[in-house]
């Protein structure tokens, strides 16, 4: 849109220079001069050369996408798209509708279960053995983690429409109630998970009551302050939580009470194999496997029951659900609630898996980490929550495999340090392409013929 | 909340002294007036009369500054609606209202619209979710049941075929009969439409007059409407409140209505040199502030 | 008696340093109804922005404080300035009038951005500037107590005072304001009579940017400590200062931000130094939850 129709060959390199100019600008001082601590205080380093392919880059790279642009445009006005016909009312068929687009998310989440569930197996046979897989198995966990930690969430945010930017905090309390009890009382990891889930549920009722009938933006920052406020009681309040060094040797998790060790009364024995510390790994794994499907099971499930369709309802138009008897203050507590409990659960998990917590772990990152992982897997959708985890959580780890750009860049260049740098840029990029996130069809729960996906132009995205 | 009240059994809902102020601007204005049960009773009046905020405060959204509104159930049971919280006006006292600019669920489907409003029977026989998630087949006959409802009042307003649409993209007139259909499947005993005809052809204006008739004669359901359309009022109502300024001027059956001067000049939008004619004709000196209407 | 008039100074300087970070929240939240989130990460830029100004002017051989404090002052400006049209432009500018979280997760990406940009560029550590305006003057002294306004204080709040008064004319009096005003009430009707959107709420975001940029400076003189992580509890406890004035409301962002200051300052004093974050956060949601159209904002009424 911003392109016009045909824009000349000179004016394409003069908004590419303007660009490049700009990026000069912002280079200035801060690429432009390095501050090193020298001899007498602070010291500039200058590193022209850095700003200049810096600008380079960015004039280069809006060069091609002009001209990706301007080709695109050309092709567009060749083939209208229906959706430059008049509004969709009274379509029929409909144009909103797409029955036949609807085998990919209806094939995809068993598709990706299916992975999921033989991920060991497959890394353990493609890298030849399960202690070299060691490290797909523990980045399966992580992504497994905050595959959970996203359906959990997908409930406030994705089906009831309330924004909730500190979720990070009931994660945190179901973290630090298996810690406690566990360090405490030396209660069973099996016994704290439902007791971490409760705390967190009950934490979620607790915050949730006095702010849920704040809407959209001001919800979102009392949340987020809520979730700061959790994580500087955690820092602070040493003789129970540890402060900063948090908890550590934490109990491990068991096979239902049979430890991971060598030895006679191992499960290594029990089961007769050969002891292995990766038994414990692929244990936490399905462990949060299981965890994050019961998470989706009822989520899906949910959605069809009464309190489900309320929580859709209240995100489309929460007046004509007061004007419907439907208690919203009520309502919106279960899906808080739910949520919270959700992330307790995923929570006691990290505590387990970890062996070790402290706050710096529940930093508002996280909570940003996790919000965006629902937006962009496209609001109330499991699959796309899924695809998105694996693309936010996963994509930067393939960072680490990139050590050969030392050749280009020199010793010094950890291409670790731009993970966040790049996740920022990620996150403003996904947003620009797919404001609504990947997937952002709704399934209709009930229906009396053939279900069909229903357009992301109708689907509201809630006040709160 | 029921409490007895000595009252007129005939009156489904009676608004006594109804005021509402929205800081210094007096909206209505010591309202009272009664809907007889098993009646359509028709709340006209120009714009800015003050009709939305009445419905506002009848359906809890508002809550009146003085006043008493009692509803008085086919039971005898009364509440007092002033004193409910706004989603219990619906729930306890069946009060279900539509709204002047449609609220759909947009996003939902025709039939899941439906089901929404069946909200209250359905999350009993869910035990209150904890049982559907077990999928107890208790839960399952409900929500049959549930779809059944649904799929009767789709016939009744013609749009079964398009059941699995979503509202958003249903023309204006079958959203405005979703919408009703909607309010009706919450089994209210007293159904308030704001401005129900307004953007209707005449073809289905005609047919929400039989819709709403249906609705008076088939259920226990009495009906409280602010319509601008006259055709349809003097058709389909069997009493007419008519406000202006916040306040009462008229009150009657239709055909008294329509010959009462003061409505005619006060609503049925004369020219301004028809004002002062009528003026002349019924002796009635119309306040300076009548002007600054546009 | 004599701590907490000192406590007084202290918080109105620091109030002023909010204050000053607050109006750009309150400004864009006022026209394009978005929590501009990397706003407290645009202010940190600008201290670093300054930092390194202030070394490249020593390294110059300008000795003379007013002069170095002049250019910095300008230089600062202009260049964060430049980051905020950039962010307007590159990262809200697609998304107006898209899906409601769209530009909140691409304020909160871009708030990652800089912080992290930041951190690459100059590395994590700390990074000190060398006193550069000591001294100041005592009020009076008590019992060995001496109750000091200190030469940075005063520098902090005239300046504060200046630029408000100048910012002020600026929205009040001039076609820019009340071309704001307009996007404020209704950005289509504002539209079609001719007043060029864009450019206003570009405007906005480059002024908010502007005064966030003083605020920097400031800030770094005061502390003479800067680092990546600076943007996001400074920039919180503005955006709380925002709020507590009733957002979309300019003079009571600065009222905010002075009573913000108070109390953070008044909390470390006589309550305890730790828990001082904890104090602006939960002033942040007691505000948003009991009063949440603040001092001088307009209550909203529930439209049915």
């Amino acid at each position: 849109m911003a392109a016009a129709s045909s824009a000349s060959p000179a004016a394409i390199l003069k908004d590419a220079g303007l660009f490049a100019l700009v990026a000069f600008g912002l280079c200035v001082p801060i690429v432009s001069h390095r501050t090193d601590l020298g001899a007498d205080g602070l010291e500039l380093t200058p590193r022209w050369g850095l700003v200049a392919g810096l600008c380079a880059a960015i004039f280069a790279v809006r060069l091609v996408q002009r001209l990706v642009l301007e080709r695109r445009a050309a092709r567009a006005v060749l083939t209208p798209s229906p959706h430059q016909a008049t509004e969709p009312v009274g379509a029929e068929p409909n144009a909103a509708q797409y029955p036949s687009s609807l085998g990919l998310p209806r094939l995809g989440l068993p598709l990706f279960v299916g992975f999921a569930l033989f991920l060991p197996l497959i890394a353990a046979l493609a890298s030849g053995g399960l202690s070299p897989a060691r490290y797909w198995i523990d980045l399966g966990i992580l992504i497994l983690t905050y595959v959970m930690l996203g359906w959990g969430l997908n409930i406030v945010v994705g089906l009831a429409g309330l924004l909730d930017l500190g979720y990070v905090a009931f994660y945190a309390v179901g973290a630090y109630s298996y810690a406690l009890l566990s360090t405490v009382f030396g209660l069973s990891f099996w016994v704290c998970l439902p007791l971490a889930g409760l705390f967190a549920g009950l934490w979620g009722v607790m915050l949730g009551f006095p702010v849920l009938r704040l809407r959209g933006d001001y919800l979102a920052i009392v949340t987020l302050a809520f979730g700061e406020i959790i994580r500087l009681v955690l820092i602070n309040w040493t003789d129970v939580t540890g402060g900063s060094a948090g908890i550590s040797s934490i109990p491990r998790a068991t096979f239902f009470g049979v430890p991971f060790k060598a030895g006679p009364d191992g499960f290594s024995a029990l089961v007769g194999l050969p002891f292995d510390p990766m038994h414990r790994i692929v244990f936490l794994y399905y462990l949060i496997l299981a965890l994050a499907l019961l998470t989706s099971l009822v989520t899906l499930r949910l959605r069809r029951l009464p309190l489900g369709r309320a929580w859709e309802a209240l995100r489309e138009d929460e007046i004509a659900c007061r004007s419907l008897g439907i208690d919203t203050t009520k309502t919106k507590l279960t899906a808080f609630a739910l949520g919270a409990m959700f992330g307790g659960f995923a929570g006691s998990f990290f505590a387990v898996r970890q062996g070790f917590v402290s706050p710096e772990s529940f930093n508002f990152l996280e909570s940003a980490i996790i919000l965006a992982i629902v937006v962009l897997g496209g609001m109330g959708s499991q699959l796309g929550v899924a695809v998105a985890a694996v693309a936010m959580v996963g994509g930067p780890e393939l960072l680490r495999n990139l050590g050969f750009l030392k050749a280009v860049f020199g010793e010094g260049f950890d291409p670790n340090e731009f993970r966040l740098l790049l996740f920022g840029l990620a996150m403003v990029a996904m947003m620009i392409w797919r404001p609504r996130g990947l997937i952002s069809d709704r399934m209709p729960t009930v229906a009396l013929g053939q279900r069909k996906a229903i357009g992301k132009d109708l689907v509201r995205e809630g006040h709160g | 909340m029921a409490t007895r009240r000595p009252d007129d059994p005939d009156a489904v809902l009676t608004v006594d002294h109804l005021t509402m102020r929205f800081g210094g601007l007096t909206a209505v204005d010591d309202l009272s007036f009664k809907a007889r049960r098993g009646d359509i009773t028709a709340l006209i009046g120009p714009n800015g009369a003050g009709k939305t905020t009445v419905f506002n405060c009848i359906t809890g959204f508002y809550r009146p500054s003085e006043g008493m509104l009692t509803l008085r159930h086919t039971d005898g049971a009364t509440h007092l609606l002033e004193r409910l919280p706004n989603h219990a006006v619906n729930r306890r006292a069946r009060v279900a209202r539509t709204f002047q600019n449609i609220r759909l669920f947009s996003g939902m489907t025709v039939l899941e619209n439906l089901m929404v409003a069946q909200h209250a029977p359905l999350m009993r026989a869910s035990g209150y979710t904890l049982l559907g998630l077990l999928g107890l087949p208790g839960y399952r006959r409900a929500e049959a049941a549930a779809v059944a409802k649904a799929t009767a009042w789709l016939e009744r307003i013609d749009l079964l075929r398009r059941a699995d649409d979503p509202a958003g993209d249903l023309p204006y007139g079958d959203q405005r009969r979703l919408e009703i259909a909607r309010a009706m499947c919450t089994g209210p005993e007293l159904l308030c439409l704001d401005e129900p005809a307004a953007g209707l052809n005449p073809r289905e204006s005609a047919d929400l007059a039989r819709l709403l008739r249906h609705i008076r004669d088939e259920h226990a359901t009495s009906v409280l409407l602010i319509e601008h359309d006259m055709a349809v009022v003097m058709e389909i109502s069997d009493h007419v409140v008519v406000l202006d300024y916040g306040k009462k001027i008229a009150d009657g059956p239709p055909r008294e209505i329509r010959e009462d001067p003061k409505v005619i000049a006060a609503y049925l939008g004369v020219e301004d040199e028809e004002v002062a004619q009528v003026d002349a004709e019924v002796g009635l000196t119309i306040p300076v502030a009548e002007e600054a209407r546009p | 008696m004599d701590v907490f008039v000192q406590q007084l100074i202290n918080g109105l300087t620091l109030g002023s340093i909010y204050g000053l970070i607050a109006i750009g929240y309150t400004m864009v939240f006022g026209i394009i109804g978005m929590v501009n989130f990397a706003h407290g990460d645009v202010f940190m830029v600008s201290t670093f922005i300054a930092l390194i100004s202030f070394l490249g002017l020593t390294a110059l051989g300008i000795s003379s404080v007013a002069l170095a404090f002049l250019l910095v002052l300008i230089v600062t400006m202009a260049l964060t300035a430049l980051w905020g049209f950039s962010v307007e432009r590159i990262a809200y500018r697609p998304l107006r009038g898209s899906f409601r979280l769209a530009p909140l997760i691409s304020a909160i990406g871009v708030s990652i951005f800089l912080s992290n940009f930041v951190q690459v560029a100059q590395g994590a550590r700390n990074k000190a500037l060398p006193s550069m305006l000591d001294g100041g003057l005592t009020l009076f002294e008590r019992d060995g107590y001496a109750v000091t306004l200190s030469y940075k204080q005063i520098l902090i709040m005239a300046v504060t005072s200046v630029l408000l008064l100048g910012f002020w004319y600026l929205v009040q009096r001039t076609p820019f304001g009340r071309a704001q005003r307009a996007c404020e009430q209704d950005r289509k009707m504002a539209a079609l009579l001719g007043i060029d959107v864009d450019r206003t709420i570009s405007l906005t975001f480059v002024l908010g940017a502007v005064l966030a940029a003083v605020a920097g400076l400031l800030y770094l003189l005061y502390y003479g400590v800067v680092s990546f992580s600076d943007g996001f509890v400074p920039g919180v406890k503005a955006f709380t200062a925002a709020v507590l004035g009733g957002i979309g409301s300019l003079p009571g962002a600065v009222i905010g931000g002075l009573i913000i200051g108070l109390i953070e300052t008044f909390w470390s004093a006589y309550f305890s130094i730790e828990y001082k974050d904890v104090a602006a956060f939960s002033i942040l949601a007691i505000v948003l939850i009991f009063m949440p159209s603040g001092l001088l904002g307009r209550a909203e009424v529930e439209k049915v």
